[in-house]
């Protein structure tokens, strides 16, 4: 089932939501929307589900022209920031909702609703009320309400956003190992960039109602198009109008050819890494990115003299706002 | 969901306006036929002896006297209110005690007492045959006092959520700070709970300008003495002056319309700062 | 903790002396002449007729602007039309409004030189000084209070439960039904009940509108009135006693619902 969105705009009085927004979402993939607030990306997945009409372009799910169709008729699932769980009624009865309004018969909606149920782990609580669940346990209700009705298409609004970090991260894990299992094309808006490289198979990036950039998180982390792209996903060091990502910068104790003089701060470790914090000669600072054992190996002092070298910059050319204009790659060393 | 979505439900599409002008002509029909048909016909009304009979319908001597008695009863009785009906409140949202519940439904009384039974109520505690002794019927305090009672639950009940949904945190604060209770009380406090205060008097203000069944039993009604602006509207209509009585009404229109401005205005900019 | 038990008595006192006590003595002197006397006053047929025409007018007006109080919300709420702020004064108009100018109004209309008035009574409706008229009034003085609980708890619900239902295929009917209206029950009722304590007691509007004819466009409280003009003590007191009871069963509803609104 995939999505075809062409030139999609859409002004909310003065303010351009939208503008000529064109998109292919394939069959099956998982597709993250991804930008800052303000970016419009919300407005897209709300027009994809029918939840509002756009001024101009097209909507098509699964070749069918769906554009003047109401979200009734359209087959997708939606999954709000904020749950929209129906809070006068049992676990239960949301999950069942939309098959009671298709009529199945109630041997049928009842051996659904336990499957999902127990696909979302929250068997045993189908007669607890919204109210008396956690943010997790809400919005995988409404995941489970939303799939109840074998969408063609899922389209999630920020799901994760009103969660707090350990239950995002778990429910992020979860929800891709569903999508691996019941394959149905996902569209995730989000504006936490780690989630939608943890999750996505395309990422569109989104800015000021355009999309800025589409592609594989690989792609997107590699080959940015823009100095919006690079800032926005992973780190990034900036040094006047040149970015380096910050497992691009190598320390030597040695001076060699080509490299530049810092000052070593501080060095922190996180996990499986260890960040560096050093400062340029010109006094930019700047974060270097390693492995556990290359920073004991270093043996580093702070204030001590250290040189850099960069594996890898990127420049662009910014006189075209979109970032369609080109990109330099200086690689050094 | 997107901050710019504006809330409204679903998109248009052909039925769904249909649909939604359908209810929109159904209200403003019922709204008309029911409020703005009769608004109308009294402002055209009173208009009917012109701008000269207006001014001498409203200057009549027993007219500003009931208008007089009205409005000065009704602002002594809110402002009184702003005090017991705080105080009122205090206790309910603050305090524990048994029967604490039973108070806070005894309360609402008033609104749920038809006027005449409470006017007939108040006559017989506080008139001639009072078991305290106390005969105020015929006189002004009878007045107050029957607008006392229907108006008791406005500053109350306007008060009441907005003490309960008081952060703590800033009384905290401000004794962490050094303030003492009444500081404390004037300081944090009464500053956050005086729209509602307003609102709530205001409210009442505005019913007891126009209030009628619970006074007219204990009032006696008297020209220049106890009439009020309601009881002299009657009276015009009993003796068939239709313009005297439509011009008075819209006196007492605009001083109502004037109190529901300025309870919105309050409500209003209460909303400011809660964001 | 003195400071506060004063406070605590202040307002209890407060509440007794002005509340609690009236009431306790409508009890008492209804049956004051004793319990047969009572009787008779509450069974014969002008008391009947006005205790049953009070519920008939309730009944009317009730249902009617419980309808009308939720699609107003609706519009207040939902819909995205200029001049809101005008159609909410209207609503909340009738607040302000005395009783008896809400009387007048009526009679200007409908009555026998107003402005439809004429042309009704050629077709054979008599609005003023017959019931038509006293349910107007009291349509017009109950009218805000549905809409005015309503419109916070459908504001504080939004709109995302609805558009939910929406994707999972409901027709607006459906979502009206099945979502909206639910969601709004405990506004709604808080409301209706707020509606029909006031259509029981109302009294300036339909003084006004009845001409007050014993026997046919009495209401309860017109009754009571009366009565005590006419120096039945018992008549005025056992008809009271009855409006009391009405108003005491009402109370606990309001506690309960309000209690449901706010959570």
């Amino acid at each position: 089932m995939s999505i075809e969105i062409k030139g999609v705009s859409k002004r909310f009085g003065d303010y351009a939501a939208l503008r000529d927004v064109s998109l292919t979402v394939d069959e099956g993939s998982l597709t993250a929307l991804l930008g800052p607030s303000g970016s419009g990306k919300s407005t897209l997945l709300r027009i994809v589900a029918g939840l509002e009409t756009p001024d101009a372009g097209s909507i098509h799910i699964s070749r069918e022209e769906s554009t003047a169709l109401p979200p009734q008729k359209r087959g997708v699932g939606f999954v709000f920031q904020h749950y929209a769980a129906f809070r006068h009624m049992t676990v239960w009865e949301n999950v069942a909702f939309g098959l009671k309004i298709q009529r199945r018969p109630k041997a049928e909606v009842s051996r659904k609703v336990e499957e999902l149920l127990h696909l979302v782990q929250l068997d045993g609580l189908a007669r607890r009320y919204p109210s008396q669940l956690s943010g997790g346990q809400r919005q995988r209700m409404a995941l489970a309400r939303a799939l109840a009705v074998e969408p063609r298409v899922l389209l999630l609004d920020e799901p994760f956003g009103a969660l707090d970090a350990r239950v995002r991260a778990e429910l992020r894990q979860w929800l891709r190992r569903l999508h691996d299992e019941a394959h149905v094309t996902t569209v995730l808006v989000t504006h936490d960039q780690e989630e939608a490289m943890d999750v996505a198979d395309t990422i569109a990036v989104m800015r000021d109602g355009r999309i800025v950039q589409a592609g594989s998180p690989q792609a997107l982390y590699e080959e940015p198009a823009s100095e919006f792209v690079v800032g926005f996903i992973g780190h990034v060091n900036r040094v006047g109008g040149v970015f380096i990502r910050p497992h691009d910068i190598h320390i030597s104790t040695v001076r060699g050819p080509g490299s530049l003089p810092a000052t070593f701060r501080r060095l922190v470790y996180l996990g499986f890494d260890a960040r560096a914090e050093v400062v340029s000669e010109e006094g930019h600072p700047l974060q270097v990115q390693m492995t556990r054992d290359e920073a004991s190996l270093l043996e580093l002092v702070p204030g001590q003299q250290v040189y850099l070298t960069y594996t890898r910059t990127h420049v662009f050319d910014e006189m075209h706002v979109d970032g369609r204009a080109g990109q330099t790659d200086a690689l050094v060393g | 969901m997107s901050a710019l979505a504006p809330a409204l439900p679903l998109p248009a599409s052909a039925g769904r306006i249909g649909r939604r002008s359908m209810i929109r002509v159904t209200v403003m029909g019922y709204l008309s036929i029911a409020v703005l048909l009769p608004l109308a016909a009294i402002v055209w009304k009173s208009s009917g002896a012109g701008v000269a009979g207006l001014q001498q319908a409203v200057t009549s001597p027993e007219t500003v006297s009931a208008l007089e008695l009205t409005t000065l009863a009704s602002v002594a009785v809110a402002l009184v209110n702003a005090v017991t009906g705080t105080l009122i409140a205090w206790v309910l949202v603050r305090d524990t005690f048994p029967g604490k519940a039973l108070l806070n439904s005894v309360i609402d009384l008033p609104f749920a007492l038809p006027t005449i039974v409470a006017g007939l109520t108040l006559l017989t505690l506080y008139g001639p045959l009072s078991p305290f002794g106390v005969d105020a019927a015929y006189t002004r305090w009878a007045v107050v006092l029957a607008l006392l009672f229907v108006t008791l639950p406005f500053v109350v009940r306007a008060v009441q959520p907005v003490l309960h949904e008081l952060d703590p945190e800033m009384e905290e604060a401000a004794a962490a700070l050094g303030a003492g209770k009444s500081t404390t009380f004037r300081r944090v406090i009464l500053p956050n709970i005086l729209p509602a205060m307003l609102s709530g008097a205001v409210l009442g203000f505005a019913r007891s300008m126009g209030e009628f069944g619970s006074i007219v039993l204990i009032s006696g009604n008297i020209p220049y003495r106890t009439e009020v602006a309601s009881v002299r509207i009657f009276g015009l209509i009993q003796s068939d002056d239709v313009v005297g009585a439509a011009a008075v009404s819209v006196v007492l229109l605009v001083i109502s319309l004037l109190a529901l401005l300025l309870v919105t205005g309050i409500e209003r900019r209460t909303r400011r700062y809660e964001r | 903790m003195n400071g506060r038990l004063a406070l605590r008595l202040a307002a209890i006192g407060y509440v007794l002396l002005l509340l609690a006590l009236p009431v306790g003595l409508i009890v008492y002197r209804a049956f004051a002449g004793g319990v047969p006397a009572a009787w008779q006053a509450m069974t014969n047929p002008d008391a009947l007729h006005a205790l049953w025409l009070t519920a008939l007018i309730a009944l009317i007006a009730v249902p009617l602007n419980a309808a009308f109080g939720v699609l107003c919300s609706i519009v207040l709420v939902r819909h995205n039309i200029r001049g809101k702020a005008f159609l909410g004064a209207l609503v909340d108009l009738p607040l302000g409004l005395s009783p008896v100018v809400v009387g007048l109004a009526l009679v200007v209309v409908y009555g026998r030189y107003g402005w439809l008035g004429p042309w009704l009574a050629d077709r054979g409706y008599a609005v003023i000084f017959a019931v038509p008229g006293m349910v107007l009034a009291t349509i017009l003085v109950t009218l805000p209070f549905v809409v005015r609980e309503t419109v916070p708890v459908l504001h504080e619900i939004g709109t995302d439960q609805e558009q939910a239902a929406a994707t999972l295929g409901a027709s607006p009917l459906q979502i009206f039904m099945r979502i909206t209206l639910p969601a709004i029950r405990s506004g709604v009722g808080y409301g209706v009940v707020l509606t029909t304590a006031r259509a029981l007691g109302e009294f300036g509007a339909v003084s006004v509108v009845s001409g007050n004819i014993i026997g046919e466009t009495q209401t309860l409280t017109l009754y009571v009135q009366d009565r005590f003009q006419s120096f039945d003590s018992t008549g005025a007191y056992t008809a009271s006693l009855e409006l009391a009871v009405l108003a005491l069963l009402i109370l606990p509803l309001m506690s309960l619902l309000r209690k449901k609104e706010r959570s």
